[in-house]
């Protein structure tokens, strides 16, 4: 493997602009950058692309459309015809996963979500939302949640705890998911470059491999943020329909 | 009319849109439950990332409640044991969701992820 250059350093956080606010540092970092990169790409996608307005939809028009269909019947399929007014918070989240998911997979780019604090807060900002829409909706019956219809009492004192541990995994396993499918979908690919150079003449086999590689991590940076939708879009409807 | 169809054929009724409209609508969506059971490896790690998330929970609430109550490690081995029973669970849960996913992919015919 090419000395000095470990397959870990993509992950690596630098400081552009340094800046501290009341002792904590807060500075503009290159993960902050590709944020910003997604977020402004994102809306210029979503506002630029549809704006002919044509009967039939150019190119991008069709993207934005697709996307927003998909989402659309992501929403209406889980929650029902009550998740429309979730839609919105969906399809951004989606949208915004998925341009941080795309443009990672870029050479030299950084990926945002293979840092696990960046899906972390994501996925901790959707439960503790989805907590909150329970209890403002249900009231103390949404703790009903955590007992599965039709259990004999006796079992309760077992069962209520599990189901407890069980809801709490849940902003885990999404973070987690997401971030180590990234970590290691870059990882895999920064190693096998590394033995392209490493075996010279027979580097063309691995190089094949690493293109192979690319086009599954392209399905997998579209599944990824798919699959976050998709369980956000779970856990709404277990808020507002209360049954597993 | 305005949409440059090509051909002289009347306008479609909306009742005529309408069915035409569903019909296009069912078929995308048996599409799209497929699309979103992904590749296995997506699955299996769907699946190990449901069970060890509960387990360190359970981990994390046990090693808390010792340290707030000072009765360790009891709390950390019972909760960890509930934490793999819950850990179970979600998997169970969640292959049920993929295997009806799948069931509704098989009835559809044809690779469509």
């Amino acid at each position: 493997m090419a000395a000095g250059h470990s397959p870990l350093e993509q992950f690596a956080i630098h400081r552009l602009v340094e800046m501290h606010i009341g002792g904590i540092d807060v500075s503009f970092t290159n993960s902050s950058l590709m944020m910003v990169i997604g977020v402004a790409l994102m809306s210029a996608f979503l506002t630029l692309s549809p704006k002919r307005n044509a009967l039939v939809p150019g190119r991008w028009q069709l993207l934005a459309e697709m996307s927003y269909e998909l989402i659309a019947k992501t929403v209406r399929d889980s929650v029902g015809s009550e998740g429309r007014k979730f839609f919105p918070f969906v399809f951004t989240l989606f949208m915004f996963i998925l341009f941080c998911n795309s443009l990672g997979l870029i050479p030299y780019s950084f990926t945002v979500t293979s840092h696990i604090i960046v899906t972390f807060a994501l996925a901790g900002v959707i439960f503790v939302g989805v907590t909150i829409l329970g209890i403002v909706r249900h009231g103390a019956r949404f703790f009903s949640l955590f007992l599965p219809p039709g259990v004999p009492i006796s079992l309760a004192p077992l069962l209520v705890p599990i189901e407890f541990i069980s809801y709490l995994s849940r902003p885990i396993s999404l973070s987690v998911r997401l971030a180590a499918n990234m970590m290691a979908g870059h990882t895999m690919i920064k190693v096998f470059a590394g033995f392209v150079v490493a075996l010279g003449l027979f580097g063309f086999a691995p190089f094949i491999f690493i293109v192979l590689l690319f086009a599954l991590e392209t399905i997998i940076a579209f599944l990824q943020a798919y699959v976050f939708a998709v369980l956000t879009c779970l856990y709404i409807s277990d808020s507002v329909h209360l049954h597993h | 009319m305005t949409v440059d169809d090509g051909d002289d054929l009347p306008p479609p009724s909306l009742e005529d849109l309408d069915r035409r409209l569903k019909e296009a609508r069912s078929k995308h969506e048996s599409a799209k439950t497929a699309s979103s059971r992904g590749t296995s490896m997506g699955q299996a790690l769907r699946l190990a990332t449901e069970m060890a998330s509960a387990v360190f929970v359970g981990a994390i609430l046990g090693w808390g409640l010792d340290t707030l109550l000072g009765t360790r490690p009891w709390m950390l081995l019972l909760f960890l044991a509930l934490g793999m029973a819950a850990g179970t669970l979600n998997a169970y849960r969640t292959a049920v969701r993929l295997g009806t996913a799948a069931e509704e992919k098989d009835e559809d015919g044809g690779p469509s992820a």
